[in-house]
């Protein structure tokens, strides 16, 4: 499942429903992950542009790889203006036994900084400032650069 | 023609271009500097599947979309 909000994510409803959901299936480990806009650097919040259509086939090729291992896959981000001290991300993953859940998590959490579309911007005094500098090139980057 | 998109902080608005395959896409962006400066960051989705070869063929109507780095959470 993979949910879109605008602003800050409703953390506390996500997690009680994410687990509402499935605690009585067997699951034998739930871990999730959130994160939480911090105060630094002088900004007031972030900002995400997101482009859906890549960010859903990135997901469920997720989704179906943590299926044939037994597990399930959650994921929620924001788009739009975050402030700080609020959350834009939040994901979980459920799985017969906690070593799944957990090596998976890391997986996942380190390939969506790498790979999932969506774009952050500093916002400070009401502009937006791309994160040029937090930004990793996706795989395969550079394609049309070469020689065309 | 093909419709050319730009991602997040490309910030540009999209182009038609006659286009039989990414390297016609490739050669035409080029001489654009606005775009230019970004192709070496970017990857490539056509129809919204993530390519990684010049080689694809391209029909009227197809979609390629530029995407620059990354950075959720």
């Amino acid at each position: 499942m993979l949910k879109i909000y605008p602003g800050p994510l409703p953390v506390s409803e996500l997690l009680s429903e994410w687990y509402g959901a499935h605690y009585d299936e067997n699951y034998g480990a739930m871990v999730n992950f959130v994160g939480t806009i911090r105060d630094e650097g002088g900004i007031d919040a972030l900002s995400f542009d997101i482009y859906l259509p890549v960010l859903q086939k990135w997901f469920d090729g997720w989704k179906a790889k943590l299926e044939s291992k037994g597990a399930l896959l959650m994921m929620a981000h924001s788009e739009g203006d975050v402030p700080v001290h609020t959350s834009s991300f939040a994901c979980a993953i459920f799985s017969p036994k906690r070593r799944v859940a957990l090596e998976m998590l890391d997986a996942f959490v380190e390939d969506f900084k790498a790979n999932a579309p969506i774009w952050k911007y500093d916002v400070r005094e009401g502009k937006r400032i791309y994160a040029a500098d937090r930004s990793t090139p996706m795989d395969g980057s550079g394609l049309l650069a070469g020689d065309g | 023609m093909v419709k050319v998109e730009f991602l997040g902080p490309i910030g540009k608005e999209p182009m038609e271009i006659e286009a039989k395959t990414l390297a016609d896409v490739a050669a035409r962006l080029k001489e654009d500097p606005e775009v230019a400066k970004w192709l070496e960051q970017s990857a490539v989705a056509v129809n919204d599947t993530m390519v990684k070869s010049l080689d694809i063929p391209l029909k009227e109507g197809d979609r390629v979309s530029l995407l620059p780095p990354v950075c959720g959470g």
